[in-house]
């Protein structure tokens, strides 16, 4: 099948090529770092040892799992609508998860000495465990999408041997974010991040932007292919996106709660520190009041139906929701694990134009991973006028 | 006794036969300062512990002697930023030293006094729990050891060190190195380090740098011990330590 992504328009090709320059420049940048020290490169301190790239790994670890939306309804609930895109959603986890594997790998100082990790395993450490629910997720998730395309291009039903490890995956996906989250969450003197709530946390603010995501995708895909993901699963996916963004809306207000009910100092300078700025130290105060507002407007638009079924808004709900997450997930709420420091002073972080190139090397690769998977889906689904499930397809 | 030397070349080798993982931590792990360098004079102990009289620290050469003898001999990088300095003993004030037990109407001059900062060892280090490949672990006699040439700079442990006790280097090292010592190793770009009780003197039956140093300001000894006097010292006086709320148990106690 892999011919498939061998053909295509020049606009397929133009992308294509802005893909790999940007992988390039990644590269580069990548390269500059181990050169010239990551002072010098990244906005990363003595105190904030993490900061951009971390935070990317949380939040595609988090679209990625969310694929386990489109497929466990339908092979759980037989809900029928989501069955054409069940694949574009497996093909999305796997660019994620390799994006998230490489921005792990980004942050090291010695990526030479990555090897390390599996030659002296230690299950005592969680990045050891992140490694393997991540390898293991996106073998299933690979596997599970190519296998059921390969059934699909033949016209014929996926085979057998396949359906328990779709379950596998469908079990998967949550693991894999519950691991990022203990990452965080059992870090003694990081009050911000050890909260039991954190997995949780982590997991509805993935299903707010991972559906946000695939309806962004969704739409692109109906723009620039004669397959249709159909308005039902688009409108579903919605759906869901407003009831997981209303729980994380909530539990951001029971971290305040507890944070501020205690008036333990320790909880509440994260919070300060990120909402109002603290000791004078506001760099994220703006990062984050952008971010609250594009949740309350993609809350506001996918709360109010006629604007969620109408598909101008609902593209710009779902734009809404997903930045709104990645600005908080992906980098504010990394940095302000670290305020205040060990020592009860504040050091910010910001993202030095070197680490943003990187990042956006990662990007490009996970990126280019699923415009050449979704283009062999594609074109595979293109060619079934009347799809299998009864519904007939966008032709022009 | 095992060598430095000699350790990198059985651990070269042995990882040429894949045996590399376990090699490295039976040997740094269990056995310095107990089997192998038990031969010699060194200093035995169950539970290496530190005790700082800060009320003996008096002037700023006090300091000085202490922190200098520790980042000569260890080859630690001088660098200015505080944002990507590397330090494995250093200074503060009260209030920034014991954050959340700080006492706001203390005497003046204990809030002014500066106090010796370093690696805790802690007893229940969350350093070692996140290292994802060993790098950073405990040995039985308590010392919390860091494998510069085997971390991957993934700064896990400085994240889970809640005493910012360590210092990843975002330079590369060797250019600020004011006075190089040729008995120690220097580092490379993108390593974590840190103070390691100067473990290579306590195998040898020395005591660390910083303790000879201070002359007589900070006591250093086997706190399972209950003769050694470091025992005797935290009997006698009214001792502190920082953030022990976190249940790491650090091994450094603080005489106010
Ligand atoms: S002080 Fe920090 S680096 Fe030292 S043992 Fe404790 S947690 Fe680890
Ligand atoms: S930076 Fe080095 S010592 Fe620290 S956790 Fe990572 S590998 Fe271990």
């Amino acid at each position: 099948m892999l011919d498939l992504a061998l053909k295509g328009k020049p606009r397929y090709w133009i992308w294509i090529s802005f893909l790999i320059t940007m992988i390039l420049i990644g590269f580069i940048c990548w390269l500059r770092e181990h050169h010239i020290g990551a002072a010098f490169t990244t906005g990363l301190s003595r105190d904030v040892s993490w900061g951009f790239h971390v935070g990317q790994l949380t939040f595609f670890v988090g679209v990625a799992a969310s694929a386990v939306l489109v497929v466990l309804p339908y092979y759980f609930h037989n809900y029928k609508a989501f069955g054409r895109i069940t694949v574009i959603g497996e093909f999305l986890a796997v660019g994620c998860v390799l994006i998230a594997m490489l921005s792990v790998f980004v942050i090291m100082g010695q990526p030479s000495r990555v090897w390390n990790v599996i030659l002296h395993p230690t299950p005592h450490s969680i990045i050891f465990w992140d490694m393997f629910v991540l390898m293991t997720y996106l073998f299933l998730n690979l596997l599970c999408g190519w296998t059921i395309l390969h059934a699909e291009k033949k016209d014929a039903p996926p085979p057998k041997w396949i359906k328990p490890f779709i379950y596998w995956a469908i079990l998967w996906a949550p693991s894999i974010h519950t691991v990022t989250a203990f990452l965080y969450a059992g870090l003694p003197g990081k009050p911000h991040w050890m909260t039991a709530l954190q997995a949780a946390h982590f997991l509805a603010t993935a299903f707010a932007a991972g559906p946000s995501l695939l309806i962004i995708i969704s739409m692109i895909i109906r723009k620039v292919s004669k397959f249709d993901p159909g308005q039902q699963a688009i409108n579903k996916l919605a759906e869901i996106a407003t009831y997981a963004l209303i729980i994380h809306l909530f539990f951001i207000g029971l971290e305040f709660f507890t944070a501020f009910y205690s008036q333990i100092p320790d909880h509440m300078k994260s919070l300060i520190y990120l909402y109002w700025g603290l000791e004078g130290h506001d760099r994220l105060v703006p990062w984050m009041a952008i971010s609250t507002l594009l949740a309350f407007t993609g809350l506001l638009i996918f709360m109010f139906p006629p604007l969620r079924k109408w598909n101008v808004t609902k593209l710009i709900g779902a734009i809404c929701i997903f930045f709104s997450i990645w600005m908080d997930k992906g980098f504010a709420f990394v940095v302000s694990g670290f305020i205040p420091n060990s020592f009860d002073r504040v050091t910010e972080a910001w993202i030095a134009l070197n680490e943003f190139l990187v990042a956006a090397g990662v990007w490009s690769v996970g990126a280019l991973v699923i415009t050449v998977l979704y283009k062999i889906a594609i074109t595979v689904k293109e060619k079934a006028v009347f799809d299998k499930y009864g519904q007939k397809q966008v032709v022009d | 006794m095992i060598t430095r030397r000699d350790f990198l070349k059985i651990a070269a080798f042995s990882s040429l036969l894949g045996l590399g993982g376990a090699f490295t931590i039976n040997a740094l792990e269990k056995e310095p300062g107990q089997k192998v360098l038990k031969d010699i004079n060194a200093l035995k102990g169950k539970r290496w512990a530190m005790v700082i009289d800060t009320r003996k620290f008096k002037t700023e050469l006090d300091f000085e002697k202490v922190i200098k003898a520790c980042h000569k001999a260890h080859n630690v990088p001088e660098i200015a930023n505080p944002l990507h300095e590397v330090k494995w003993i250093w200074t503060d004030d009260y209030k920034h030293s014991f954050t959340h037990t700080a006492e706001e109407y203390i005497s003046d001059e204990i809030k002014h006094r500066k106090f010796l900062l370093l690696c805790n060892h802690c007893e229940n280090p969350p350093c070692v729990r996140v290292c994802p490949v060993k790098a950073t672990f405990k040995r039985p006699d308590g010392i919390t050891m860091q494998d510069m040439h085997r971390c991957i700079g993934c700064k896990f442990c400085m994240a889970g060190c809640p005493y910012g006790a360590r210092s990843y280097n975002f330079l590369p090292p060797r250019d600020y190195i004011k006075e190089f010592n040729p008995e120690y190793p220097t580092r490379t770009l993108g390593v974590v380090e840190k103070c390691t009780f100067c473990n290579q003197r306590i195998d040898k039956g020395q005591l660390p740098y910083c303790v000879e140093a201070s002359e007589g300001k900070i006591i250093f000894g086997d706190l399972y011990d209950p003769n050694s006097e470091i025992r005797k010292v935290l009997s006698e006086n009214i001792v502190i330590r920082r953030k022990v709320e976190l249940g790491t148990q650090p091994m450094v106690f603080y005489i106010i």
